[in-house]
């Protein structure tokens, strides 16, 4: 006799109870604190923040602690989160040459006013595990220095003036939002943006680097790639002028890209761009190269049929969040398609065997009169 | 608790899936996108039908969730559990008592009726999705009501296999217009895609919401030859006995030994409360 499986309630509130405990590890190691997480995982902190689309340390600390530091469960619980808060209004678009650059470097030019700053990066460091660092964090005495006052020009700004660089025509509409409007191709440049900087950093990465090996090569220079803190100003309706409602740390990177001219325009530079929230170095650059070969139609180049250059390609897997959703629902009960596609397999496989042993049958296997025949026989 | 809305999504939300809807219902299969939300659950897990069921859901209604036809998959309860939570419905495990029923690949086998909803989880909207994989050639091609390319996968699956080969997610045409994804149902169910309760397709990852409006016309696609087969385990339920239902085939012993049981828990209760019996079942009271 059977009994059918129960008890659907009851094991979801266990395997829950059961998370929690493995989240919390030997309860004889101190708990991590959120502020913790935020002040010495920044650069996941950073991650987390960019890819959920919501600017707050805090929250993605606390998102880190509660996926136990899986980046794209932190990142759910985020965009969860975000989803669900008011709009009061667009900023202003953001000036990141007033930027207060903590990181500021270009490949394409050895010095440049404001000058080459590299800040705190692992550029240099080798990578030997500290095993000092097992025992002890704590840092001594850290040279410092004044941040330049007024702002620092784009790099790119010099080749513009020479109009060796393509220009970007300037506009006044809003951009679409990719969070209030379906999607639908093909998407503008400041949509296309919008979706890679939220896309998954692994996935730009991947596509990035396609492009450097030769899928849509686009011989990209980093003319500038810098990391601050910007103002963010929301024009305030009953004022009449914008205020400044806080400050960002982002990453922009400006990419200088060599262009051959085509039918349409005379030979002259091209650029990608990335700005992506906190420091995503990795993610500005990534974006910078897939938002250049993304651009193939409108500067007249041709279609390789390269991933990167595929629009659609791009845009409709680059978000972790669908993506990781849409992989792991397979572990869901499929018991009912399965099911059909058993029935449907044995009887073909009968089918086959019935009409291979009946040579009167057609050579095909499929004529009519020996599935009737085989289906009489059952 | 209230934190959120009523039944999770802000108003503004709300009336923005209900437009979606109401003109999915005023173009019969037609896939509408809509500006689809980031849901608390996973993308593919159900997004777009929790979606649907928050917009159509209203405080008196009686709301019932389904996943294989089960209402106790781990799936199910979930989903049941957020709308109890979020907008504290009352919640039933009875079709002829729910108001409005979120399902994943079944229909229920007793017919509904004219007041009651029924909401589809639908993982991909687009029926030619396999053969032609870009959205933008897939829309065109709705379009200019170019079906061909399905007929000539049909068809070759009949020169190769001698039948059709899609047992579930079976492609239907509605009300003689749009090649419409029934969501990955058994084939066995197409034939009940004719109802008298309003039926509400939600796609969330894919931003796509559709519909049949009662008493549509939906034909599965087939040849004059070939035409259409609903199947289904050639058995009856071992439990309740029932000849005309969807069964699960289960493994039951080491050997491979097989048991089939009706995929619509509810109707399966239904009938063992009315004395019915199949081969394998125990008295009512002892599964307890």
């Amino acid at each position: 006799m059977y009994v059918a499986v129960k008890g659907g309630e009851r094991a979801i509130d266990n395997a829950h109870a059961w998370l929690a405990e493995e989240r919390r590890g030997d309860p004889s190691v101190a708990e991590l604190s959120v502020a913790q997480i935020r002040e010495q995982l920044t650069l996941a902190v950073n991650r987390v923040m960019a890819e959920g689309s919501l600017y707050d340390a805090d929250l993605a600390a606390l998102a880190i602690k509660q996926s136990r530091g899986d980046l794209i469960e932190a990142i759910f619980l985020i965009r969860a989160y975000r989803t669900t808060l008011p709009r009061f209004g667009g900023s202003e678009p953001i000036d990141t040459e007033g930027m207060t650059c903590d990181r500021r470097v270009s490949a394409t030019f050895k010095d440049a006013p404001g000058g080459q700053v590299l800040g705190p990066t692992f550029d240099y460091t080798h990578r030997l595990l500290d095993f000092k660092l097992a025992a002890d964090g704590e840092v001594g005495e850290v040279p410092t220095a004044e941040h330049a006052d007024g702002s620092t020009p784009h790099i790119m700004s010099f080749l513009d003036r020479e109009d060796l660089l393509q220009s970007e025509p300037a506009g006044d509409e809003t951009p679409p939002d990719l969070t209030r409007t379906p999607l639908e191709l093909p998407a503008d440049r400041a949509l296309r943006l919008q979706a890679l900087t939220r896309g998954d950093e692994g996935f730009l990465l991947g596509m990035a680097y396609s492009t450097q090996r030769g899928y849509a090569r686009n011989h990209a220079f980093v003319a500038e790639l810098r990391i601050g803190a910007v103002a963010v100003e929301l024009d305030i309706p009953e004022l009449g002028f914008a205020v400044e409602i806080g400050e960002i740390t982002v990453t922009e990177c400006e990419t200088v890209n060599q262009f051959q001219g085509s039918k349409t325009e005379p030979p002259q530079f091209t650029r990608g761009y990335g700005l992506v929230f906190g420091m995503s170095e990795r993610k500005a650059i990534s974006m910078a190269l897939v938002d250049r070969a993304l651009r193939w139609e409108e500067l007249g180049e041709d279609n390789v049929g390269a991933p990167a250059q595929n629009e659609e390609f791009v845009l409709y897997h680059s978000d972790n969040i669908k993506a990781t959703g849409f992989l792991e629902h397979i572990k869901l009960p499929h018991y009912v398609d399965f099911q059909s596609e058993l029935e449907l397999i044995r009887k073909l496989r009968r089918e086959a065997q019935a009409s291979s042993c009946d040579t009167t049958a057609g050579a095909s296997g499929g004529s009519l009169s020996a599935k009737m025949k085989t289906e009489a026989a059952e | 608790m209230n934190d959120y809305n009523f039944a999770y999504l802000d108003e503004q939300t709300k009336r923005m899936i209900r437009r979606a809807i109401l003109k999915g219902l005023a173009i019969p299969g037609y896939q509408v996108p809509f500006a689809s939300r980031e849901m608390p659950m996973p993308y593919g897990w159900g997004t777009g039908g929790v979606q649907v069921s928050a917009a159509v859901l209203t405080p008196d209604d009686t709301f019932k969730v389904i996943d294989q036809g089960a209402d106790d998959t781990t799936n199910a309860v979930s989903i049941r559990r957020f709308f109890e939570k979020t907008a504290g419905v009352s919640v039933t495990e009875a079709t002829a008592d729910a108001t409005v029923i979120q399902t994943r690949h079944r229909i229920p086998e007793e017919p509904l009726r004219e007041d009651q909803i029924l909401v589809y989880q639908v993982p991909i909207p687009e029926p030619l999705r396999f053969l032609e994989p870009s959205e933008i050639e897939t829309r065109k091609m709705h379009s200019l009501e170019e079906y061909g390319l399905m007929h000539v996968k049909l068809y070759e699956d009949i020169s190769q296999h001698g039948a059709i080969a899609t047992a579930y997610a079976y492609p239907v045409k509605v009300e003689g217009r749009y090649v419409m994804d029934p969501s990955p149902i058994p084939k066995f169910d197409n034939p009940k895609l004719e109802m008298d309760a309003i039926q509400l397709f939600g796609a969330g990852r894919e931003q796509r919401i559709y519909a049949i409006p009662p008493h549509t016309q939906v034909v599965s696609l087939d040849f004059d030859d070939h035409p259409f087969e609903p199947t289904k385990a050639d058995h009856a339920c071992d439990i309740c006995g029932a000849e005309d239902s969807y069964l699960d085939e289960l493994i039951v012993d080491d050997q491979g030994g097989r048991m089939f049981m009706c995929s619509d828990t509810d109707y399966c209760n239904g009938r063992r409360a009315a004395g019915n019996a199949g081969t394998q079942s125990i008295p009512m009271e002892a599964t307890e």
